[in-house]
C-alpha cells in the first residue's frame, strides 16, 4: 500500500460529490447554533462522535471484506432521516464511481453490479480504501476526518469564516478524530465474528431532523 | 461545422463519463452544457432550446444552480418539457466545482435520466451563472455553449476567459439590449472573433422574430456529426 493514495482517497477534491454537502453545517448556520469557530468546533466535536464514530466503523468493516449488503442494512438501521439514507446512498454510487475509474478493480465492479441503486458512502469508501491498498484504520480515518472536514469547508463558505480558523479547528479535533478512527476500526473487528450489531449505532437526533427540514426547505446552498 | 478538437468525438475522455455507448450497446444521447455569467440567458436559451426542438427529438435537461432549484423549478412552471426529464443537481455553491472538477453528480443525473426516460437524443446541461473561466468538463459534456449577454459589458469577448475563447458556440445574448446599454455590437463580434479564430458566435435576441433559431441550427448540426 502506498501513503500518497490515502492522501489522494482523502483530498478534499477527490471527485466524489461531497462538495455539495454541508454534513448538516448550513441547517445549524441558518438555526444559529453555528456563528463562529468555536461553536463549529462544538458542531463537529457531536459530529465526530455521533454519525462519524458509525460512518468510521462501517468505513473499516469494509475494509476488512464484510458484506457490504449487511453493512448497508445496518447503515440504513442507523440513519433514521430518510434524506439522509438517500443522500448516502447518492454519495454512494458517486463514490464508486470515481473509486472505479480511479483504482479499478472486479471487487468494486461487483459492488456495483449488486447494488445498482448503490449502498450508503461508508460502505463504499471501506470498499475503495481495500481497492486502493489501503488498510481498514485508514478508511475508518478518511471517514472520521470527513465527517468534521465536511462541515468545516461549508462553514467557511456560509458564513465567511475566517479559513484559518476553520483549519484550527480541524487540528484540535485530530486527536479525537485519531481515537474515534480508532474506536470504530476496534469495532469493525468485533463485527467480523459477532456480526454488524457489533457496530456502534451513536446518534445525533438534531442532525437527523435538521436534515428533513433542510431538504424540504427552499434556497439552500448545499443538498444536505 | 469545424470542431476545435478532432480529438473529442465519441469515446474519447474518461471511461465512465464520456463512453459513447450505454451498458446496453444503445447510443447514448449528445451531451450538450451550457455555461456563462449570472443571468445572460441560459435558462431562457434552454427553454427556447426545447420548444424548438421537442418536436423532433428526445430531449432532457440538467440544471446546475447555486440555490437548489431555481432554474429547474423556472423551466417546469413555462413545462417546456415534461417534469420527469428535467432534472436539478445541487453544486454546494460551486457551479463550476459540478461541471468540471467533481462531475460525478452529473454523469448520475444524465444517466438517470437517460434510464427513466430514454432513449434519449439530447441533454441539455445547464451551468448556474458563474465566472468567466467556468467552463465543463469534456467528460461530463461532448460540446459546450458560452452564453454571455450585451447588457453585461460589451468588453467581455475582448477580456476572453476559457468561456468565451474555447467553448464550441459563443451567443452573445440581449442584442435587443444593445441601444439601450450603449454596447457596440461589431466591436463585440470583432473581439469575440479575436479571440476564437474560426469557432462559431451568433448574436441572439430571445425577444426577436429569429429567436433560438441559429443555435438550434447549430444544435442539429452537432446532432447530425454525433451519430454519424
Ligand atoms: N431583453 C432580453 N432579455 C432576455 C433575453 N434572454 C433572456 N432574457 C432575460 O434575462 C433574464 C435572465 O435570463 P435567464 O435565462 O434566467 O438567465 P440565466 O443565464 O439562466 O441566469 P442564471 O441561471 O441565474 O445565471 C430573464 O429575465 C430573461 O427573461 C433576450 O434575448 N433579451
Ligand atoms: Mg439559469
Amino acid at each position: 500500500m502506498t501513503r500518497a493514495a490515502l492522501l489522494l482517497l482523502a483530498d478534499g477534491r477527490f471527485p466524489a460529490g461531497g462538495h455539495a454537502h454541508s454534513g448538516g453545517a448550513e441547517a445549524a448556520v441558518r438555526a444559529g447554533r453555528i456563528t463562529d469557530a468555536a461553536s463549529l468546533e462544538e458542531f463537529c466535536r457531536g459530529r465526530l462522535h455521533t454519525s462519524g464514530l458509525v460512518a468510521a466503523s462501517l468505513a473499516a468493516a469494509a475494509a476488512l471484506g464484510a458484506d457490504p449488503g449487511e453493512l448497508d442494512a445496518a447503515a440504513d438501521a442507523r440513519t433514521p432521516s430518510p434524506a439522509l439514507r438517500a443522500a448516502a446512498r447518492r454519495l454512494g454510487r458517486q463514490l464508486l464511481r470515481a473509486g472505479r475509474a480511479t483504482w479499478p478493480c472486479g471487487e468494486l465492479d461487483l459492488l456495483a453490479r449488486r447494488f445498482p441503486k448503490g449502498v450508503h458512502q461508508p460502505v463504499v469508501l471501506g470498499a475503495v480504501a481495500r481497492a486502493a491498498g489501503l488498510e481498514p484504520s485508514d478508511a475508518a480515518h478518511c471517514a472520521a476526518y470527513e465527517s468534521v472536514g465536511g462541515p468545516a469547508t461549508a462553514t467557511v463558505r456560509l458564513l465567511g469564516l475566517d479559513p484559518f480558523d476553520a483549519t484550527g479547528v480541524l487540528a484540535r479535533l485530530a486527536p479525537a478524530t485519531d481515537r474515534v478512527a480508532a474506536r470504530a476500526v476496534r469495532a469493525a473487528r468485533e463485527a467480523l465474528t459477532e456480526g454488524v450489531d457489533a457496530l456502534p449505532a451513536a446518534s445525533a437526533p438534531l442532525l437527523e431532523i435538521s436534515a428533513e427540514a433542510h431538504a424540504a426547505g427552499a434556497g439552500r446552498l448545499f443538498a444536505t | 461545422m469545424h470542431l476545435r478538437h478532432p480529438h473529442d468525438g465519441p469515446g474519447h475522455g474518461s471511461a465512465a463519463g464520456a463512453a459513447a455507448r450505454r451498458p446496453d450497446g444503445t447510443r447514448r444521447a449528445l451531451r450538450l452544457g451550457l455555461g456563462g455569467p449570472v443571468g445572460s440567458g441560459k435558462t431562457a436559451t434552454v427553454a427556447a432550446l426545447c420548444r424548438e426542438l421537442r418536436s423532433e427529438l428526445s430531449l432532457a435537461v440538467v440544471t446546475n444552480d447555486i440555490y437548489t432549484r431555481e432554474d429547474a423549478e423556472f423551466l417546469l412552471r413555462e413545462a417546456v418539457l415534461p417534469p420527469e426529464r428535467i432534472t436539478a443537481v445541487e453544486t454546494g455553491a460551486c457551479p463550476h466545482t459540478a461541471i468540471r472538477d467533481d462531475i460525478s453528480a452529473n454523469l448520475e443525473a444524465v444517466e438517470e435520466l437517460e434510464d427513466a426516460v430514454g432513449p434519449l437524443d439530447l441533454i441539455l446541461v445547464e451551468s448556474g451563472g458563474d465566472n468567466l473561466t467556468a467552463t465543463f468538463s469534456r467528460g461530463l459534456v461532448d460540446a459546450q455553449i458560452f452564453v454571455i449577454d450585451v447588457a453585461g459589458g460589451d468588453d467581455i469577448p475582448r477580456k476572453g476567459g476559457p468561456g468565451v475563447t474555447t467553448a464550441d458556440l459563443l451567443v452573445v445574448n440581449k442584442t435587443d439590449l444593445a441601444p439601450h446599454v450603449g454596447s457596440d455590437l461589431s466591436r463585440m463580434a470583432a473581439d469575440a472573433k479575436a479571440q476564437r479564430g474560426p469557432l462559431p458566435v451568433v448574436f441572439q435576441s430571445l425577444r426577436e422574430e429569429a429567436g433560438v433559431a441559429p443555435v438550434a441550427a447549430w444544435v442539429r448540426e452537432r446532432l447530425a456529426a454525433w451519430r454519424a
